[in-house]
């Protein structure tokens, strides 16, 4: 078993890769590419820490592999901000508070993004619902919920 | 996790002869990767049936057909699911996190492996694991495993919401392997642990989900999924359960219920629907049918609470369909 | 102290680096050329390692190195005691015998070049075991209960046994009388960032950036086990991904990440998984507690009987403050408390949020609602009639207590009024609807503490300590400190925090950061504008040159003179002339005089409404408001999320957590996120927190008392009594799930 290379256009980069097929999407941002904004927070699919979007969709980093992304297009937390100017969501969130440790917080950010363009962001309940496979243990959610709603009442 | 050599496929026929020479198909990975880094599964070589075209969901006449590939996620959004049988969006939603939707294909949430932590923990003893080592969870903790179906060697449940919901609505495969195409009920796919816990599923070798068909009609109308636990999301079921009633003129004319966290593969109460048919849709008629569901339950030391809760959950679910309109 | 900034909204001066990423935890300092380490925990839960097949996993693709009891180098291990550490026992000790104490001990390391080889490699040495049963259990075969040794010296911090009067005899005689029994679960911390560390040896110096809560003692720490001067160890610890005491004390995997790296000279990165944290990084220890109350018929308490006890390692007795709420709470002449340990093969238990507290007051504060149902009285005004004038348990008066102020005020925000006394009277449609309230308290402790203040060229400030920051807000409040006692804009300001060779600070926990090193800062700050002043004094150039100090002051960042109509000189223009910047450190303590004469405490008061559902028993926390009286808010908008966050935490104390352990083998079975349960976004209903305004001159100079644990503490028993109010069914058990809810 050898090292392969992918390559996968990380925030609009194309970024060879040259990685055991056993590396996860999530080690391969981490450790090979640097990009640590992405967190591991259980490495098994239980916390939403490691949320990225892939071709546009949210997905968790450490159930899939690396090679299974060769060609596609993978959006980071690193990737949301243009220059100096934060993502509105990322702005919401330090306006409402959406955070505490965070750690969880690229995972809510990607996903809350997610969320909004996915059109489920229309209610605090549904923000919740579609907003519950991303645990915060510091117990930010109200916060978080009222960032997405303010990114999504802006977009 | 063990080294493993990686193949993408991007046709049925590629995929089949990789099968045949020992590749494990790979589509969301949700289950295979997580139980691979546990080196529960170790697979030597990966077939990615990702690019395959299975992933369509449509309608015919008023069943609804999805390929084994759609994503979750897309199942549940889909129009012709909501419009078909909104009771596998529902099961769909109450089941993974929205990011495990957006991966996990149907094909493999179907074949997800159960979530017993002797299973997936390899210095525990598992007769799924490693036949003949013995089950943990027996003398071990067990709040969580099943009351029905199960055997002296394995108590696990099926954690499928979805595989619920169609084997409720008489679901059936359809499946390719190198003897060619097959069709049979989704329920047929499911094996009790018996003597072989270890063979969970009734694939032969080398065969590949393609399609699920799920038969429109009259019970598609008042269905409903209700998964019970002890937080609001992103947790596998203590029980579920997904009813689907007819309803014509005050009388019931058909019923349909299965129910999930309690047996050991998704478990169908033949003899409650029996029991409903002709009588109005009322609470008595449901404790009475809730009643039969439970008949021969077989709690552990730790999930006797789930026999109440069953019971509970069907009744229920039940007027939750009744209500429907 | 002008109110420029203390007190005021800020948003966190940290957000921009959390919400892109750029924050940078442990495992995200990246090092040229490192390998990584996996542990491999032990798969008994007591015995020995009789063997280790490392050489079959040496040869294993891009292994380089395995260290096991066997190889590894015997280590220093010289005496170090924290105040963080358990007083009595000695702590595990890394690879240094093939004694097993408990599953999952680190038994070996497995290094390799990347993490894919080291994980492998880990999962597949095959280690051999002498098994001996263990005893995880603290009750039934082979549990023995202890007097916890550090808790019968004379200058105890928890006292084994209190009592005053006798309580034994006022409960027996009361007219009115519960007794019962809690139980709650073993609690694991589960920050969202699993413990980390990366270590790196240039020489004989150690540079660690690790995850801690204590970066100064873990400093301490890893110069003690290698014998290495303190001066010799670096640890950096800017961000902390959540730790609620998880991280305060100083885990073997610390020290196994640094032996690693020496074993294979290159820097060393080593992440414990998530299911290693349930047995290598502290629990909030189980407990079990009886409380007998005794009451008049009016509702005036006679006697209070607490006794408790949680269990602990066999090599460490982990104390926390079970029953010392019970003294001071209410109003009570007669008690007796009395706290006992149960050694266990586990690993040690560690402070978790609230800890003491949060599971004592639990038991407290369920038996003064089972009471008030006895006696007929609102719960709320039973508190009221027992409400001490001083702190019984010490007799001293309350340096402020603000707790019937609390409970006004939540009430009225809750809406208690419209609650219907009467158990399972309340509904909305099909669910039963229950409405519960709880005290709170938590001391408000003080420890010394120090810090650095740098006036720049530019006129802009930055301040340094070794503090730690997990959540709370550390970096903004302690710059809004700062900014206020310089009389600058925050923006001016620049706080830093977490490493070890800053001015050494207090461990980060016990909701003591605030007041000890806020009251540090401040005092840096005062240090550093006497400097500046003393420099403009001796310099000719100045216009204070040769002025008398007591004649000069500083206004919004300007040094001017009484009276004087100048503009003044601002620490731009003292410092431009200085020609470098001007620094000065300062230090606090709590004055011992005072904290003699003062029992501190803050007080709160929590409501929680709950919906079950009375076919299927699910719960769901509709709304609760908490108000506390904490001394000054430094920041209203990071305290709010403090304390609302606290409450999410009591809603997984309540109904969700526990960590449960197969009495075979001593494994945690349920080690993952998905099976040991935490709140996601959609279990948490409408919460608030208010905050009764406070003045306390004498806890610290700002007047602060601390939230992180507090926040916690009242919710728990204010939804368990909402539970019995919606259901007439009375859970003593933490958690309550539906399974005890359905239960007929």
């Amino acid at each position: 078993m050898s090292a392969r290379g992918v390559t996968i256009t990380v925030n609009g980069e194309a970024r060879s890769i040259a990685c055991d097929p056993r590396t996860s999407l999530l080690d391969a941002l981490r450790e090979h590419l640097h990009l640590t904004g992405t967190k591991k927070g259980c490495n098994q699919g239980a916390c939403g820490a490691c949320t990225v979007l892939v071709d546009g969709r949210r997905i968790n980093a450490c159930l899939t592999l690396a090679v299974m992304h060769h060609g596609a297009e993978v959006t980071t937390i690193e990737g949301l901000a243009t220059g100096d100017a934060l993502h509105p969501l990322q702005a919401a969130f330090i306006d409402c508070d959406g955070l505490q440790c965070g750690f969880c917080t690229p995972g809510q950010i990607v996903s809350g993004v997610a969320c909004i363009n996915e059109g489920h962001a229309s209610s605090a309940a549904e923000i919740q619902a579609w907003m519950s496979g991303n645990i915060c243990r510091c117990g930010a959610y109200l916060g978080i919920i009222a960032a997405i709603s303010q990114a999504a009442g802006r977009s | 996790m063990f080294p493993f050599s990686f193949d993408k496929v991007s046709t049925e026929d590629e995929a089949l002869r990789a099968a045949a020479a020992g590749g494990r198909f790979l589509a969301g990975g949700t289950t295979l990767i997580d139980l691979m880094r546990e080196e529960i599964e170790q697979p030597r070589h990966l077939v990615d049936i990702n690019a395959l075209p299975l992933a369509e969901i449509r309608a015919e006449g008023s069943d609804l057909l999805i390929g084994a590939l759609a994503r979750m996620a897309d199942v549940a959004g889909h129009p012709e699911t909501l419009r078909l049988h909104p009771l596998i969006a529902e099961s769909l939603l109450e089941g993974a996190s929205p990011q495990l939707r957006n991966a996990a294909s149907i094909g493999g949430n179907l074949l997800q492996r159960v979530r017993c932590p002797y299973f997936r923990m390899r210095d525990a003893a598992c007769n799924k694991r490693m036949p003949g080592s013995g089950c943990s969870a027996i003398g071990g903790l067990n709040a969580g495993h099943a009351i029905m179906g199960t055997s002296e060697h394995c108590v696990a449940t099926h954690p499928s919401d979805l595989a619920v919901a169609l084997v409720a609505l008489d679901a059936t495969l359809r499946v390719r392997g190198p003897e060619g195409e097959r069709g049979f009920p989704v329920e047929d796919l499911f094996r009790l642990p018996g003597e072989t816990p270890h063979l969970e599923h009734t694939l032969m070798p080398g065969e590949l989900i393609v399609e699920v068909w799920v038969p429109g009609g009259p019970p598609a109308r008042k269905a409903r999924y209700l998964k019970v636990r002890d937080r609001a999301s992103y947790e596998f079921a203590l029980v579920s359960t997904a009813v689907a009633l007819d309803i014509q003129d005050g009388r019931i004319l058909g019923a349909r219920i299965a129910a999930g966290g309690v047996g050991t593969r998704p478990w169908r109460m033949r003899a409650s629907e029996a029991a409903l048919i002709g009588k109005a849709p009322v609470r008595e008629a449901f404790s009475a049918a809730a009643e039969l569901a439970v008949r021969g339950a077989r709690p552990l030391s730790g999930n006797h609470y789930k026999v109440d809760l069953l019971r509970r959950t069907i009744v229920r679910a039940l007027e939750m369909a009744g209500e429907m309109t | 102290m002008t109110t420029n900034s203390i007190g005021k909204p800020l948003t966190r001066v940290d957000g921009r680096a959390k919400v892109t990423g750029s924050a940078q935890y442990a495992a995200d300092f990246n090092q040229p050329d490192q390998a990584y380490a996996v542990v491999v925990g032990a798969t008994i839960g007591l015995g020995r390692v009789s063997g280790i097949d490392a050489e079959d996993v040496l040869g294993m693709p891009g292994v380089i190195a395995v260290l096991t009891h066997l190889n590894a180098p015997r280590l220093a291990y010289l005496p170090h005691k924290a105040v963080i550490d358990p007083a009595v026992g000695e702590r595990l000790h890394a690879l240094q015998d093939d004694l097993v104490h408990f599953h999952g001990q680190p038994v070996a390391v497995v290094i390799a070049d990347t993490l894919d080889h080291a994980d492998h490699g880990a999962a597949r040495l095959n280690v051999r075991y002498i098994a001996k049963e263990p005893t995880v259990e603290p009750v039934g075969p082979g549990a023995t209960t202890v007097i916890p040794a550090a808790g019968i010296q004379p200058d105890a911090w928890i006292r084994a046994d209190t009592s005053r009067g006798d309580a034994d005899v006022a409960v027996a005689r009361a007219p009115v009388r519960i007794d019962a029994a809690y139980g709650i679960a073993r609690e694991n911390h589960n920050p969202m960032e699993p413990h980390a560390t990366v270590a790196a040896w240039d020489g004989d110096r150690l540079t660690l950036w690790s995850k801690s809560q204590y970066v100064v003692n873990e400093r301490a720490e890893m110069a003690a086990v290698f014998g290495i001067p303190a001066d010799d160890v670096q640890v950096i610890c800017p961000f902390i991904g959540g730790a609620f005491g998880t991280s305060l004390r100083t885990w073997p995997h610390v020290t196994l990440a640094a032996m690693a790296s020496r074993k294979v000279a290159r820097p060393v990165k080593l992440v414990l998984t998530r299911k290693q944290m349930f047995s290598l990084t502290g629990h909030r220890p189980r407990t079990h507690q009886r409380i007998v109350l005794g009451s008049t018929t009016d509702g005036k308490l006679t006697g209070l009987v607490h006794e408790g006890m949680g269990e602990t390692s066999r090599h460490e007795e982990f104390m926390e403050a079970l029953t010392a709420a019970s003294g001071l709470m209410y109003a009570c002449p007669n008690l007796r408390t009395r706290y006992r340990l149960v050694p266990l093969d586990t690993g040690t238990p560690n402070h978790m949020r609230g800890p003491g507290e949060a599971s004592g007051i639990f038991a407290l504060e369920c038996a003064m609602d089972e009471l008030s149902y006895e006696l007929g009285i609102d719960p709320v005004e039973l508190r009221r009639l027992n409400e001490p004038t001083i702190d019984e348990s010490s007799n001293k008066p309350f340096s402020s207590r603000s707790l019937l102020e609390c409970y006004a005020l939540a009430a009225d925000r809750f809406g208690w009024s419209r609650r219907n006394p009467a158990p399972r009277s309340m509904r909305d449609g099909r669910l039963l609807i229950g409405m519960g309230a709880a005290s709170a308290s938590y001391p408000a402790y003080h420890a010394p503490a120090s810090a650095r203040v740098r006036l720049l060229a530019d006129g802009g400030a930055e301040v340094e300590a070794a503090a730690s920051d997990m959540g709370p807000g550390t970096y903004t409040s302690m710059t809004q400190v700062a900014a206020e006692t310089l009389g600058l804009p925050p923006g001016r300001v620049r706080f830093r925090l977490g490493r070890s060779d800053y001015p050494p600070t207090p461990s980060h926990g016990g909701s003591w950061t605030m007041a000890s090193v806020g009251s540090a800062v401040r005092a840096a700050c005062i240090a550093v504008q006497q400097e500046v002043m003393l420099r403009a004094i001796a310099d000719q150039r100045s216009a204070f040159f040769d002025a008398m100090p007591s004649t000069l002051r500083w206004l919004e960042g300007r040094l001017l003179r009484e009276g004087g109509s100048s503009q003044g000189e601002s620490y731009r223009d003292i410092v431009a002339r200085a020609g470098e910047a001007i620094e000065a450190k300062g230090s606090a303590q709590r004055d011992a005089e005072v904290a003699g004469r003062y029992s501190m405490h803050a007080f709160g008061a929590v409501f929680a409404e709950v919906a079950v559902d009375p076919d299927v028993g699910t719960i769901s926390v509709r709304r609760a408001v908490g108000a506390y009286g904490a001394g000054r808010i430094i920041n209203p908008r990071l305290a709010a999320s403090q304390c609302t966050g606290g409450m999410v935490g009591g809603i997984g104390m309540a109904l969700m957590e526990r960590t449960m352990l197969d009495r075979r083998d001593g494994r945690s079975v349920n080690a993952h996120m998905a099976e040991y349960l935490v709140p996601v976004n959609l279990d948490i209903g409408v919460l608030e927190a208010l905050f009764v305004e406070e003045h306390d001159p004498h806890v610290n100079p700002l007047g602060v008392k601390g939230l992180g644990e507090i926040a916690l503490v009242g919710m728990a028993p204010a939804i368990a009594n909402a539970v019995f109010h919606a259901t007439g069914k009375r859970v003593r058990d933490l958690p309550i799930r539906i399974e005890d809810v359905v239960a007929t």
